[in-house]
């Protein structure tokens, strides 16, 4: 058997793609997570919640309408984004002429909120959601052994992301997007309905951690507090890429999800906090974060 | 950089209002009165009330008092806080039960330690400013959980239990109601002075100026980045004070006083008392602490109430209680 | 506090009309009763001394003011109940002094951004033709260009829109003389095209080029207004005032 560093070859490569499937998320959430800072500036602490708001859609969907995989990863986040549309427009618009702590603080209480429902209706318990038939079993790559589903979750994300990074950087809309996140007064003047940007741009930000949900669903299983640790680790990532750039918060997210995935077979005891030790020292050597511009 | 008093809804005490000195005066002279019946109050309270109940809450009202140091006086919202309150928790019940220390000296070490963290973290937390920093504080708050899960000394999901209270200076039997109260009192008084006194001070005076306007107190010379870190420090240490003391009272140190929700009560203590004054945070921390007792019997979750309270709080009552009443009795 | 009042030739309406508007920012008490017409096809200067309250003038009518108070009319349409981003819907635009040319965006995103409002506008190969140096530099960064590309481009992005009014503040500042003229050509050429402008403006002999008449401001208020051919006689009032 090959090894690598006293490390099996099979192992290594299993860790590898949890890791890049880790990573998938980690990119997914803090593309939204830097969509919605960039125009709004309010960090999106419901963003776990928004994540696992997607799961549970998909699920109660499947359990109460027998709605599969298929049309809940459509369904379900746009479900995700209208409710998050409706709470910017109702509540989170009013804090924009405040100081951005009060976003902050605004989205974490959305979360609770959010989350201890669920909790106290479903129980903490996680609940199974089947793999899609069409994807079921794996496939042989003569090294190692893929679920299909899992590859399936990395091509998505990797599509996924990309689409976002081209809807921003290429197209009209993305035009509005990024000139607005310069200067939203002259956008405005210019007769660019800046309100209806900003909740159009935290629906999509939301609806991107709901889609993330759905496709998390069959992996992790559906549970209420499936976003609140994670949202901590997507927080690390989005400090360590720096908020400036869409490409950059991808990136790092991939990455970041590869380290902790290599940190398991290595040094296992680690893993836990590994992107977190990473902040840390990105911070110490470059405070702005690796992608960032110092504001 | 903005800060939360820039967009004009925290009140400070300590904010003169040029134009009216006299009633800045009166208000002091409130505060003053307000401070005497509350000392009156709390001295007489184990009488009147259960008091593991008023002890819990002298608890979290110092860690909250500690936490407003940051947040209120210099600008800086750690969502972090826990890490500190529920470390010294770990390390003074470690010390009680496993060594065998005196509560003081337990209760001392505990806060040293919490204050040693919150130079690390503060080192690197304050490379950052506003939004980030917070991110940054619950970042590094939430690898010091992980860690305290791993570490073997804090028996990871089951926490430290049955801390013996001890003997006070090895003379004063702590598990008779009424020592343990007076000696929570009195480090309540004495950390909640400390904090006080930091605050009116030179020291304190500098802190509020790069509150205000971080640039300018740079232009002013000033050195904000140690600030900034020597507040951090101060306020872990007074946090972790108050995770000791809640050790010692509940007997139990675990892994909910270090995680983030912890770090968010805190906030919403603050917030929901009114940052930037001195008794806001205590009178939050009373009121969370109460609530959370009258529903923890009933089918109500707790945390939706505590999330309603926060999107009500920063929509609605951004001043907060004390803040208001500040407000009110300026008119 | 002497009030000009509205000047009516041949009793047309004024295509813009301004009337005892108060303007604050936060507290402070910035615009007083401020009171101007521009005519169809016209084009006035605002002068004043920094501060005096040009800007925002511009500003208010746009909108950007947090608060203001009085009369705006265009085409005798009320203006003061319209939100800022349906203002421009109405056929007004704005170049602000600091040329607001987007960074993340390049020349022709920047040129491709303000909406549409109206018919009527320039189309992109006319706006090309007109500034020739922002065709050869359509693909780089906004702000890779120079100071006079800049102005050049925030002025060409608003021809698209099919505006009849455009604001202009200050747009020959820090700029070289030859991209001055440049400029005051542009400006005369988008005249002969009925135009109407209102310009802040320093530099006079750039003005007396392009303006039909000035208004003189000082703190906030509207002092007089005259016609261009009354500039020479007026000019010891004028360095008085602005101190030029």
């Amino acid at each position: 058997m090959t090894m690598i560093f006293g490390i099996a070859l099979p192992a290594l490569l299993g860790q590898l793609l949890i890791g890049f499937i880790n990573g998938s998320f980690y990119a997914l959430l803090s593309l939204g997570l830097a969509v919605i800072f960039g125009l709004l500036r309010v960090i999106n602490f419901a963003h776990g919640a928004q994540y696992m708001l997607g799961a549970f859609t998909a699920y109660l969907l499947l359990v109460h309408t027998g709605i599969g995989f298929w049309p809940a990863l459509v369904v379900a986040p746009l479900i995700v984004a209208a409710i998050s549309a409706l709470i910017e427009r109702t509540m989170l618009s009013r804090l924009y002429d405040l100081d951005h702590l009060y976003g902050l603080l605004f989205t974490f209480g959305l979360a609770l909120i959010i989350e201890g429902t669920f909790r106290w209706y479903y129980g903490a318990a996680g609940q199974p959601y089947a793999t899609p038939q069409l994807l079921s079993g794996g496939t042989n790559l003569g090294f190692m052994f893929l679920p299909n589903y899992r590859g399936f979750v990395v091509v998505a994300s990797i599509v996924i992301c990309l689409a976002v990074w081209l809807l921003i950087e290429k197209t009209r809309l993305g035009a509005y997007l990024r000139a607005a996140t310069e200067n939203p007064q002259l956008v405005q003047a210019f007769g660019v309905n800046v309100p209806l940007l900003l909740t159009l741009t935290y629906a999509l930000g939301a609806g991107l951690a709901g889609l993330a949900g759905v496709l998390a669903a069959p992996i992790y299983q559906v549970s209420p507090l499936m976003g609140s640790n994670l949202i901590i680790i997507v927080f690390a990532v989005v400090v360590i890429g720096g908020m400036g750039s869409i490409g950059g918060a991808i990136i790092t997210g991939y990455v970041l999800g590869i380290l902790e995935g290599l940190t398991k077979v290595f040094y296992p005891e680690a893993s836990n906090i590994v992107v977190f030790v990473i902040m840390a020292i990105v911070l110490m050597l470059r405070p702005a974060g690796l992608f960032g511009k110092e504001i | 950089m903005s800060s939360l008093t820039q967009s004009g809804t925290a009140t400070s005490g300590a904010k003169e209002d040029g134009k009216a000195p006299a009633r800045q005066k009166n208000l002091s002279r409130i505060g003053l009165a307000v401070a005497v019946i509350a000392v009156l109050g709390l001295i007489a309270a184990p009488f009147f009330v259960y008091p593991v109940f008023i002890m819990t809450v002298l608890c979290f009202a110092l860690f909250a008092t500690a936490f407003n140091l940051l947040l209120g006086y210099v600008g800086l919202l750690s969502f972090g806080h826990a890490a500190f309150f529920g470390g010294a928790a770990y390390f003074t019940a470690h010390a009680v039960k496993v060594w065998g220390l005196e509560p003081l000296s337990a209760i001392i070490f505990g806060a040293a330690g919490a204050g040693l963290m919150g130079l690390v973290v503060g080192v690197v937390a304050i490379r950052r400013q506003g939004i980030y920093f917070a991110m940054v504080t619950l970042a590094l708050s939430q690898m010091i959980f992980f860690i305290f899960l791993q570490v073997p000394f804090t028996h990871g999901e089951d926490g430290i239990q049955g801390v013996p209270r001890g003997d006070l200076l090895w003379l004063i039997d702590l598990n008779r109601p009424l020592n343990i109260y007076y000696f929570v009192l009195v480090l309540f008084l004495a950390g909640f002075y400390a904090v006080w006194r930091i605050v009116h001070s030179p020291f304190g005076h500098v802190l509020q100026a790069i509150r205000e306007n971080e640039n300018r107190a740079i232009s002013l010379g000033y050195r904000v980045d140690r600030y900034k870190l020597a507040a951090f420090v101060m306020s872990a240490t007074i946090a972790g004070m108050a995770g000791s003391m809640k050790a010692i009272v509940l007997q139990i140190a675990t892994l909910t006083d270090v995680a983030w929700q912890m770090s968010g009560e805190v906030v919403l203590m603050t917030l929901l008392g009114g940052m930037g004054t001195i008794f806001g945070p205590s009178i939050g921390a009373a009121l969370v602490i109460t609530m959370q007792n009258y529903f923890a019997t009933s089918n109500v979750p707790v945390t939706v109430i505590i999330g309603v309270i926060f999107v009500l709080c920063v929509l609605l009552f951004r001043r907060g209680i004390v803040g208001e009443a500040i407000r009110l009795m300026k008119r | 506090m002497s009030r000009t009042p509205p000047e009516r030739t041949n009793g047309k309406k004024p295509l813009l009309e301004v009337r005892d508007l108060d303007g604050w920012y936060g507290e402070s008490h910035v615009l007083h009763r401020v009171s101007l017409d521009l005519m169809e096809g016209e084009t006035i200067t605002l002068v004043g001394r920094n501060g005096a309250g040009k800007t925002t003038t511009l500003r208010a009518i746009m909108n950007l003011l947090p608060r203001r108070e009085g009369e705006i009319r265009i085409d005798s349409h009320d203006m003061m109940k319209v939100p800022v981003h349906r203002t421009a819907h109405h056929g007004i635009s704005y170049v602000p002094e600091e040329r607001g040319i987007f960074a993340s965006l390049s020349v022709t995103e920047n040129l491709m951004l303000p909406p549409k409002v109206a018919d009527g506008g320039m189309s992109v190969e006319e706006i090309f033709e007109l500034f020739p140096n922002l065709a050869e530099r359509r693909n780089s960064p906004g702000t890779k260009l120079s100071g006079g590309e800049q102005q050049m481009l925030a002025i060409a992005r608003i021809l698209r829109t099919g505006v009849r009014i455009i604001l202009l503040d200050e747009p020959t500042e820090g700029l070289a003389p030859v991209i001055i003229q440049r400029i005051g050509d542009v400006l005369i050429e988008l005249k002969k095209k009925g135009m109407t402008l209102l310009l802040v403006e320093q530099n006079f002999r750039f003005a007396r080029k392009v303006a039909d008449r000035f208004y003189l401001m000082e703190d906030g208020h509207i002092l007089e207004s005259f016609p261009t051919s009354q500039l020479d006689a007026k000019m010891d009032r004028l360095n008085e005032v602005v101190g030029v």
